[in-house]
């Protein structure tokens, strides 16, 4: 099976590469074959084709010099074996350290048991199978976009960019304050996922949610105006930074503790089903995307929901931002199996692994995900390799991470390597995606002056919203309900 | 006189609110006597079938038939998608039910008890209680969370400990706890249709106790007002109150002081949050003496919060201080006499009834 599949990929999917090829390709590069998920990561399963996912077949001596571009100090240095000769033996070993996964050591022992888990696991693969062969029929087509999906796609991420970027420089300017997280080089996840999907999908997040909103449809005025504060805002100003919410867009939260959107999406989904099953709507097929870090990994909620969404077989998707960092904690060093889609088909679902600095890629594991819970298959679980180019927050000095790490995957920043793949297929010129970059700016700056003439709150919205039923506040002295009295919202009567 | 005319002017202003209260008044020439347990089953019966939205969701409530049997019968009648048994993860379960609620489905989450609660109160507060305020109204959470709170008989420290101030420190929450079986009918209605995550505290002890109820409380479109106390016996020389099973000592301690000649006023607060400050202080003005009575600890409790507003709003209508009359400061042990020792018992509040009146016992050291 491993074989047939590598070998689909060599003509599926020329990856985005970056100037610098990825550094494992092994693990991350081909959506289909990152299904199987414990062969993905087994070096030692890989057939003796040449380095399928990059599209240069000369780049495996690159990738050896690639390896040593950087040695981050924190990971285990234990090289890495490559795979270039048969399938079971353990081969020339670069003295390089991983980039990435480290704990490789793990990775050898994995090797041996992951041909027992294939066949043990081959029923949650099966559904892959039709996929690939759908894949290779198309795969005289060589490209994975047609224009517009890709300059929407483009012109989502730059608006991702842009608006973060402005975010930090009005934090520095002190229009904006409190918590605020950016998510500066992880677009490729939100932008591959969220624009699959339709508006009455729903979208379930953590503080870092900016860009999520964006992608599912809240204005950028109105996200900017809920970050100054101000009554224009998504949520008239009392949410804030971690807090977004649409009713419109189903973007069901921002949630600051973490793990604890998780339980609220997999709710989300089950509504979904249930609406299905017992109000009899016959068409809801919504699905809910779930995203989370790598931190949240280790939390009992999230195999609470992986459990119970398994289970009753609920159409969400778990998408897990694996930045690597869980503010300065690095994930290595918090977590007994880094590999956390492995935690997936512990559960019964599939477990797939992805690189998350490639939309394309992205976008086809998405394509899967989404696919398989609207058909009712059930869950997914779906690590995405990222990384963010700032810190954790504004007020994160950012000292814990390596330079030579930051640069490695700077070099691999998602918009660049999608305006790269866009002219190198002449899907559109460069003047195209300048007049993007130029329209994205003025909505943005048009956003911020949006937000800065808005009005802030007034005193009475203080006590508005928290209750549906605003007779929760109960009885005044008068003996009537205190909501009746005109003067409550006002702020004047007494509480 | 002027007592007389000030009384008859509140009961007036009373049925302009709650017109059923004179009704509801005269529960001892009712026909029917049930439990606190089926007047909950029935309640939860009625709601499901009126609404197909509203759908159970806890440990055991399917196949069990309920830890307590409160939900008995009901996995037969409506069938497992709608009656849910779930893993033993509070958290994660509550977290659905409050994902469900987003989309506007009607979760009625169980805990065994509420001390299991403590797993999943991140949900109960960050998700559910705060949502409708952070999304400014866009997302509101029609959730009913319900379960045994308070002390039961000898269950130990971690199994016993009453959450009803904690809930109901928390903007955002209605918090429920109701006495007899027309409460438990007629709350858990109204707290299912209520648009806002409701706490409903029930209490084991009272689960098997029956209490006469009227027809009117029988009709499935029964339904009690959130936010409103109710004047369980009317008095004029002290006021008590009282939630939950502490109700039912009130009312025992008022028959034992009527003896000595002490007519006590006992109000069933019935809703913990939104608090019904209006009765409680408008009792006070007509007794001029307050006892607060409640099982859970003494520390920022229910009472607390009771004498503050009274002390706020009717301090010059006091004539003596407030007595609180609390669970011991300590976790609940186990052996039986400390148990009896550490809940409130009929004895305690007499004697604070009396030096509320009297003055003339002083106050005993507590611990």
């Amino acid at each position: 099976m491993s074989l047939s599949h590598h070998h689909l990929n060599t003509n599926i999917l020329p990856t985005l590469s970056a100037t610098i090829p990825t550094p494992f390709p092994l693990v991350f590069s081909a959506p289909i074959v990152s299904f199987l998920s414990f062969i993905s990561y087994s070096p030692l399963s890989l057939p003796s084709s040449p380095p399928i996912f990059s599209p240069f077949p000369s780049s495996l001596p690159t990738r050896k010099k690639m390896a040593t571009a950087f040695s981050p100090s924190k990971f285990a240095a234990q090289p890495f074996p490559l795979n270039t000769t048969s399938q079971n033996n353990p081969l020339t070993i670069p003295t390089t350290a991983s980039p990435f996964l480290g704990s490789t050591r793990k990775l050898i022992r994995l090797s041996s048991s992951s041909n027992l888990n294939i066949r043990r696991r081959s029923g949650t693969v099966v559904a892959v199978s039709d996929v690939v062969k759908e894949n290779k029929s198309k795969s005289t087509l060589n490209l994975l976009i047609t224009k517009e999906e890709g300059l929407e796609l483009y012109e989502d991420m730059v608006l991702g960019r842009a608006f973060e970027d402005m975010c930090a420089q009005m934090y520095y300017r002190g229009k904006m304050f409190g918590f605020v997280h950016l998510y500066n080089g992880q677009e490729a996840i939100s932008t591959g996922f969220i624009k699959l999907l339709k508006q009455q999908d729903s979208v379930v997040s953590t503080y870092r949610d900016h860009v999520h909103a964006l992608s599912k449809g809240v204005s950028a005025r109105a996200v900017m105006s809920e970050l100054f504060g101000k009554t224009t805002g998504c949520c008239r100003g009392q949410g804030g930074s971690m807090h977004m919410f649409s009713r419109e867009h189903n973007v069901l939260g921002g949630f600051a503790f973490i793990g604890e959107g998780i339980p609220v999406a997999t709710g989300a989904a089950f509504t979904s089903k249930y609406k299905r099953e017992v109000l009899k709507e016959a068409d809801c097929d919504h699905v809910t995307l779930a995203f989370f870090g790598d931190g949240t990994c280790n939390n009992g909620q999230f195999f609470e929901c992986l459990n119970m969404a398994a289970l009753w077989k609920l159409p969400i998707v778990f998408v897990v931002e694996n930045n690597l960092w869980a503010i300065g904690m690095s994930h290595l060093r918090a977590t007994s199996d880094p590999q956390i889609y492995k935690k997936g088909p512990a559960f019964g679902m599939p477990g797939v692994h992805v690189d998350g600095m490639d939309v394309l890629k992205v976008r086809e594991v998405a394509k899967e995900a989404i696919g398989r819970a609207r058909r009712g298959e059930g869950p997914t679980l779906v690590e995405c390799e990222t990384y963010r180019f700032r810190g954790h927050s504004l007020a994160d000095p950012d000292e814990l991470r390596d330079p030579a790490e930051k640069a490695h995957y700077a070099a691999r920043d998602p918009i660049t390597a999608l305006k790269k793949y866009l002219i190198e297929n002449s899907l559109a010129s460069e003047a195209d995606l300048k007049a993007i970059d130029k329209k994205i700016d003025e909505v943005v700056e048009e956003a911020v002056e949006f937000a800065d003439e808005s009005p802030v709150p007034p005193r009475s919205q203080l006590l508005e919203n928290v209750f549906a039923d605003p007779k929760g506040f109960g009885i005044g002295p008068d003996g009537q309900y205190r909501c009746e009295d005109p003067k409550f919202t006002e702020g004047t009567a007494q509480v | 006189m002027l007592a007389i005319a000030r009384q008859r002017m509140l009961g007036q202003s009373f049925k302009k609110i709650l017109p059923a209260v004179s009704v509801l008044r005269s529960y001892s020439s009712a026909a029917k006597q049930i439990t606190v347990r089926e007047a909950l089953n029935s309640a939860l019966d009625e709601e499901m079938s009126a609404d197909p939205k509203v759908f159970l969701m806890g440990e055991e409530v399917g196949e069990y038939q309920g830890a307590y049997k409160i939900t008995k019968g009901l996995l037969e009648k409506y069938g497992p998608e709608r009656v849910l048994d779930t893993p033993i993860t509070e958290a994660g379960f509550t977290g659905i039910g409050v994902g469900a609620a987003y989309y506007g489905l009607k979760p009625v989450v169980e805990f065994m008890t509420f001390n299991f609660s403590m797993q999943a109160i991140d949900h109960i507060i960050n998700s559910a209680a705060k949502s409708n305020y952070m999304s400014a109204g866009q997302i509101s959470v029609p959730i009913v969370f319900r379960g045994p709170n308070g002390a039961a008989a000898g269950v130990g420290a971690q199994h016993s400990q009453c959450y009803a101030a904690w809930y109901a420190s928390c903007p955002g929450l209605k918090v429920l706890s109701p006495y007899n079986s027309e409460d438990a009918r007629g709350l858990l209605k109204a707290a299912i249709r209520d648009p806002d995550p409701v706490v409903f505290l029930e209490n084991e002890l009272l689960y098997g106790e029956s209490f006469p109820v009227s027809d009117e409380v029988l009709d499935s479109s029964f339904c009690l007002p959130i936010g409103k106390a109710k004047i369980e016996r009317e008095g004029k020389d002290v006021t008590i109150t009282a939630f939950s099973k502490m109700v039912g000592y009130a009312l025992k301690v008022s028959e034992m002081l009527e003896r000595d000649g002490i007519y006590a006023e006992v109000i069933n607060l019935r809703s913990i949050r939104p608090l019904d400050r209006s009765t409680i202080n408008t009792s006070v003005r007509k007794t001029n003496r307050l006892i607060t009575v409640e099982e859970g600890f003494p520390q920022h409790g229910v009472g607390a919060e009771i004498c503050a507003s009274v002390v706020e709003e009717s301090f010059s209508y006091l004539d003596a201080p407030v007595e609180r009359i609390a669970g011991a400061d300590v976790p609940m042990p186990y052996a039986a006499n400390l148990e009896r020792m550490a809940v409130p018992q009929v004895e305690d509040i007499v004697r604070a009834a009396k030096r509320a009146c009297y003055r003339s016992v002083p106050l005993a050291a507590t611990a």
